[in-house]
């Protein structure tokens, strides 16, 4: 129990407003980043939004079909908790064929309600309140409001445009602590759109096995990497037993809605997960999981036809940034572009209210994802290719304005 | 045809008004071989030409079209050859195709109204000699055509701002 919790049950003070009844590690959360800045958009019209972290593409139709089969077959039932054996066995095929990542469908597999709910399960199975967590940021906003939630301690360690914001070693050995526990990845990166490589991860394993940490390695964007094929953190040598792999159906099969995500590791840590899994949500909907069979089996296709335009898209967004004259790195996976708009002299913030308010360009102020983010702007490139050159345009006439003085 | 050739032609086929430097961006490919590769499609006819799909049925002098199924005696040598080009040449016809099954020729025949679209068929198409028999069909209403569907498009239903 925390210490503000343990003095309110001694002093047993009446309490005054609702929001007394609130445990201090929700009320110490702040909202989140993104979402004060949604509320400012939503007060706009004509806006072009490269705001939105999800595909523009809908979930192809043999998908969605799977899954109206599977109602009209009487498929309402609970699946067994730890997900469909169907799709576990799918998942395993999957990323064992595509990330030589082999995990058994029988007890080392666990479906979730999306990506989102088994890192919220792994922390939870790991931290022990006063742990430290060790985040590369900036990053997917979550994951230190789940780890705080958690009784955990975030500790975040800032990446750089400099290095394509990838992860040293050097940079982590630095936070490292006794009470260091476990390290949360997420490459390909939201928000910056970087990669880690075979090599640029040894010596990462190097510190995590040296320093006895458990891996978070959320994979979510691991199809949609551009001339380098994504490299599991899990697929290092030694590394498999200390990681808690962590991918889903929204990004690569566009299924965003369908909330239907997994967690590999350890047949140890995924009966942990699994145990609070089936006292929490029971399993995941079975309609999504019959889908997510047929987008493993069948959907390869549709996904490299998806994957193939975010890199038609990347390509044009990079170049008009440079032709604006904002610095911007190449990302080399996720749709996330990254540009860097510290050359105006605004910060991320002041830069992305103006920009909405005098271009109608929506795209979201760097800071909200932590250390390293101040001074960008993510952008997302989830949009129709005439979206984007619209977007462009009125970023260049804006950033244009601001030179003119 | 290679395979930056093919690459250019998907782009153009999804709009058309792309022009070369876009489709190089887009592509990662310098702009003078995109340039290049577009001429050479022009130029060997795989792109016949850049055309608009227009829902007419938003216009108010609105058209009518009409598909005929026609059946036809082949001429010696020619095959079905001639008789098509007699009837291709006429600008009331959109498209014809040479058709596997219960007849021959499939006619698009585009007019003002029912009456010009008759008046062509017991007119110009009926009288020609090898024509055995004709069958009208008049399109009530266009759903899709060439891939792209006429109804008004959803809006982007994401939130403005997503994580």
């Amino acid at each position: 129990m925390i210490k503000e919790e343990e003095e309110l049950v001694r002093t047993k003070v009446k309490r005054q407003a609702m929001t007394d009844y609130l445990t201090p590690s929700v009320q110490n959360i702040k909202p989140s980043g993104i979402r004060r800045f949604f509320d400012l958009v939503n007060t706009r019209k004509d806006v072009i939004t490269l705001g939105v972290g999800e595909p523009d593409f809908i979930t192809p139709w043999h998908v969605r079909e799977a899954a109206v089969y599977s109602l009209e077959r009487g498929k309402t039932q609970y699946t067994s908790n730890a997900g469909l054996p169907a799709l576990r066995e799918a998942i395993g095929q999957y990323l064992n064929d595509q990330f030589q990542t082999p995990y058994d469908p029988a007890n080392e597999i666990l479906v979730t309600v999306g990506g989102s709910e088994a890192i919220d399960l792994a922390l939870r199975a790991l931290i022990v309140p006063g742990d430290e967590i060790l985040i590369p940021e900036p990053c997917y906003i979550s994951y230190s409001p789940i780890t705080a939630l958690g009784g955990g301690v975030p500790v975040g360690i800032e990446t750089f445009a400099k290095d394509k914001f990838k992860l040293t070693a050097e940079s982590l050995e630095a936070v490292i602590t006794p009470r260091s526990k476990v390290l949360i990845l997420c490459y390909p990166s939201n928000p910056t759109g970087g990669i880690m490589t075979y090599e640029d991860w040894l010596p990462i394993a190097k510190v995590v096995e040296d320093n006895d940490l458990i891996v978070i390695s959320d994979e979510i964007y691991a199809e949609l990497t551009y001339g380098t094929k994504h490299c599991s953190f899990s697929a290092m040598p030694g590394m498999r037993d200390r990681t808690i792999l962590v991918s889903g159906f929204s990004k690569a099969f566009a299924m965003t809605g369908w909330r239907l995500g997994y967690a590999c590791g350890h047949p140890d840590l995924i009966a942990a997960m699994l145990k609070i899994h089936q006292y929490t949500v029971m399993c995941a909907p079975a309609m999504a999981q019959y889908a997510g069979v047929e987008a493993l089996t069948r959907g390869l296709e549709e996904k490299d036809r998806m994957v193939d335009a975010y890199n038609q898209r990347r390509r044009l967004v990079v170049k008009g940034f440079r032709d604006i004259g904002l610095e911007c790195h190449e990302p080399e996976g996720a749709f996330y572009a990254f540009p860097s708009v510290k050359a105006t002299g605004l910060t991320s913030e002041k830069f992305a209210e103006r920009l909405l308010e005098e271009g109608g360009v929506a795209a979201v102020p760097g800071d909200v994802f932590g250390l390293g983010g101040e001074g960008h702007l993510r952008c997302s490139y989830a949009t129709s290719v005439s979206n984007l050159a619209e977007a462009l345009d009125r970023i260049g006439g804006f950033v244009h304005k601001l030179r003119q003085g | 045809m290679n395979e930056l050739q093919l690459k250019v032609l998907e782009l153009l086929k999804e709009d058309a008004r792309r022009d070369a430097d876009l489709i190089a961006t887009l592509l990662g490919a310098p702009a003078e071989e995109v340039k290049q590769a577009i001429a050479e499609l022009e130029h060997n006819h795989i792109i016949v030409k850049y055309a608009t799909i227009v829902n007419w049925s938003k216009v108010d002098d609105e058209k009518v079209t009409a598909l005929i199924e026609v059946q036809i005696t082949p001429e010696r040598g020619r095959g079905f050859e001639g008789i098509a080009e007699r009837i291709y040449l006429y600008p009331e016809v959109k498209s014809v195709y040479l058709m596997s099954g219960a007849y021959d020729l499939l006619v698009e025949i585009e007019g003002k109204n029912l009456k010009e679209v008759a008046s062509f068929v017991s007119n110009k198409l009926s009288p020609i000699d090898a024509v055995l028999s004709t069958k009208t069909n008049f399109i009530l209403k266009k759903y899709k055509q060439d891939g792209i569907i006429f109804e008004e498009h959803e809006g982007d239903d994401r939130l403005m701002i997503s994580p």
